[in-house]
């Protein structure tokens, strides 16, 4: 039975982790970059919407993901357009794809509403899917599961193992420098803001195409956010992203079951830990010292021009 | 001559203001394209712009928070001409009152308050009479014993529906148990399926939801248990589980309004309707749901229409299987209204 519950928690842990989690790897991209993008929620409602819409149209669930991803990139790219070529106030055009996102995908998705389309299915992987418990919890999942396991490391090895993600950090932290070394910041800053938009149209993908298979308006209902909050946490590291985004998830589905199990947490103060966290790791990183080598990337949200001006 | 003018044209407005159509609006505290509680009163609107056709002209505000853009947004409607306007939720009461004082010739209904006005009504559906009929099936339904309930807040009405629903429960298996588990949102598809696996987890085999989208439906679903739903019919989200939904079918209602507005003979009164008026039932059941249960709910539901029956007649025992309403006696409106305890065979907590 304790058996029984741990295995069902880390279950929903990495189902309720994983739109946070390529929501929030996304988001580390583009900050990593400088740019801020507070606009998660709207790309991923964006993501979810075009995902099912493109689902039920065609029953290509493939095509349907990669449509998701593209959509959100478009959102994407009207805001490196306006923090990149135009030098915008990075946070206030972060909140404007929220409400574009939001709304869009409301006006458009009406017609789909109460609409069943194909949806991802779990399948288990050879041999690792035989494993007793391990099998069942890690390895008989749905594709995009999948995908977030080889996705991440993917992620931390570009970004500290190659020169690529090297000069991604370098944009982020000393655009200037990067700059006289020869690197295009603001194609960098573009590339990785609509990559960040794609990785979190894909997290709203997973929620209409394998969380719940079906479109609602606003389903995001607020992991947008978390996801934000997640890069705080994660320290701008992909692996810490990762485990944050599990961590998370776990504790979003823990309260049921421990109102099932009739422990009584109030679910106030359950929503408020993944703050709570990262309010304390943000304590800890914030000498001197640490910043250096935790901190955000020293960049974030500054507009670059050659001039050194606004 | 000038004079006779004058009349000509006097009449001509006076005529084409009778010709105009009565202009409806509706506030809608969510999204039409939820699913769930706004949806259900979208519905009620396209079914009266289907009713009365050119005779209406109706409109509607989506996801209104309340307070200040409330009242802005009702008095914009009504200074555009807008004869009747609902307010489809609670958090509406107080602005609805304001300005139904500014705009008095203005027909205010507001959903699910209190307060009435000489131009302000109140309206709401005794949806506990369904749950309590859902509660019969599902009672009968469940082999486990253990029935999921997956609840939004801890609101006197949320408590109400569960009670009702447990009534029902027990009627048909006293010894079967209704798990509570609260989302602490109306409205968060990906929570409410959490919600409802975790009770499948825990063994529950019929899943009854209370909150806004079908995901608790789906859950039960992919888990193999049977689902009830709420609100509407949900059945096209687990075509091979699901038995049935309490629904609310404002349309009834607001056909209703609409006409004694027509008539002149419109009053403010604090509706509460039960399943004799039609704003309440259920949706059709499916053949997973045994005849004899099908017959034995068509009677009780008769019984619930001619008022022989009340669902909260005693005895009623609490949680703690204490007597709260003796054989004989029933709950009044007023102890209805301000429900926060739960009834004998409720498994878990109201959060203070």
């Amino acid at each position: 039975m304790t058996q029984n519950i741990m295995t069902t928690t880390i279950s929903s842990a990495i189902r309720a982790g994983t739109p946070l989690l390529f929501a929030s790897i996304g988001e580390l991209l583009a900050e990593r970059s400088g740019v801020l993008n507070l606009g998660v929620e709207g790309m991923m409602l964006i993501g979810a919407f075009t995902g099912f819409a493109v689902s039920y149209n065609t029953g290509n669930l493939l095509l349907a993901v990669v449509a998701a991803m593209a959509a959100a990139a478009v959102l994407a790219a009207l805001h490196a357009f306006m923090s990149v070529t135009l030098r915008a106030n990075q946070v206030v055009s972060g909140l404007a794809l929220v409400f574009l996102g939001s709304g869009l995908s409301g006006f458009w998705g009406q017609r789909y509403v109460g609409m069943q389309a194909q949806a991802l299915s779990n399948f288990s992987i050879p041999f690792l899917g035989k494993i007793p418990i391990v099998g069942e919890v890690l390895f008989n999942r749905d594709p995009l599961v999948y995908v977030g396991y080889i996705i991440v490391p993917l992620v931390w090895w570009f970004l500290y193992k190659t020169k690529a993600g090297m000069n991604l950090r370098a944009v982020g932290e000393a655009p200037s420098a990067a700059d006289a070394r020869g690197i295009n910041v603001s194609l960098t800053r573009y590339v990785y803001t609509i990559v960040g938009g794609a990785f979190a149209g894909l997290g709203g993908a997973y929620l209409s195409l394998a969380y719940t298979p079906m479109w609602v308006e606003n389903m995001s209902a607020g992991r947008g956010w978390i996801a934000i909050v997640l890069v705080i946490f994660a320290i701008w590291d992909p692996l810490i992203a990762m485990a944050g985004a599990y961590l998370f998830g776990g504790i979003s589905v823990l309260q049921f079951g421990l109102q099932v199990a009739q422990i009584p947490i109030p679910a106030n103060i359950m929503k408020m830990f993944p703050y709570l966290f990262t309010i304390i790791v943000m304590l800890f990183t914030s000498g001197e010292k640490m910043k250096k080598r935790f901190g955000a990337p020293s960049a974030l949200g500054v507009p670059y021009s050659r001039e050194g001006k606004m | 001559m000038k004079k006779l003018f004058l009349i000509f044209l006097l009449a001509l407005v006076g005529t084409s203001l009778l010709a105009l159509p009565l202009k409806v609006a509706f506030i809608y505290v969510g999204p039409v394209g939820n699913a769930g509680w706004t949806y259900a009163h979208n519905l009620g609107k396209l079914y009266v712009q289907k009713v009365f056709g050119d005779k209406i002209q109706t409109t509607y505000i989506a996801s209104v928070p309340e307070g200040a853009p409330a009242v802005s947004a009702l008095k914009s409607l009504a200074s555009h001409g807008y004869n009747l306007i609902f307010t489809t939720s609670f958090s509406y009461m107080d602005s609805t009152a304001r300005v139904a004082k500014m705009f008095p010739k203005v027909i205010f209904e507001n959903c699910s308050g209190y307060l009435t006005a000489p131009n302000m009504g109140d309206y709401f559906g005794r949806i506990y009479q369904s749950e309590f009929l859902t509660g019969l099936i599902a009672g009968a339904t469940t082999k486990s014993g253990k029935i999921g309930y997956v609840a939004a807040f801890p609101t006197p009405e949320v408590v109400r529906g569960i009670n009702a629903f447990t009534i029902g429960v027990r009627m048909t298996n006293p010894r079967a148990t209704v798990h509570v588990v609260w989302v602490d949102s109306w409205y968060n598809p990906p929570a409410e399926k959490e919600a409802a696996l975790s009770l499948i987890n825990a063994g529950a085999d019929v899943i009854k939801s209370e909150t806004d989208s079908a995901a608790p439906i789906q859950a039960a679903e992919e888990n193999h248990v049977y689902a009830i739903g709420y609100n509407t019919d949900m059945k096209k989200f687990a075509p091979n589980y699901y038995l049935t939904s309490a629904t609310f079918n404002w349309g009834a209602f607001y056909e209703k309004e609409i006409k004694s507005v027509m008539n002149g003979t419109w009053k403010p009164r604090k509706f509460w309707g039960g399943l004799d008026t039609g704003i309440v039932d259920i949706a059709p059941m499916t053949n997973l749901v045994p005849p004899q249960t099908k017959k034995l709910v068509e009677a009780v539901k008769e019984e619930l229409m001619t008022h022989n029956f009340h669902v909260f007649d005693g005895p009623i025992y609490n949680q703690n299987g204490k007597l709260i309403v003796p054989s004989g006696k029933t709950l009044s409106d007023k102890d209805l209204l301000s429900m926060n305890w739960f009834v004998q065979g409720v498994v878990g907590k109201i959060p203070k």
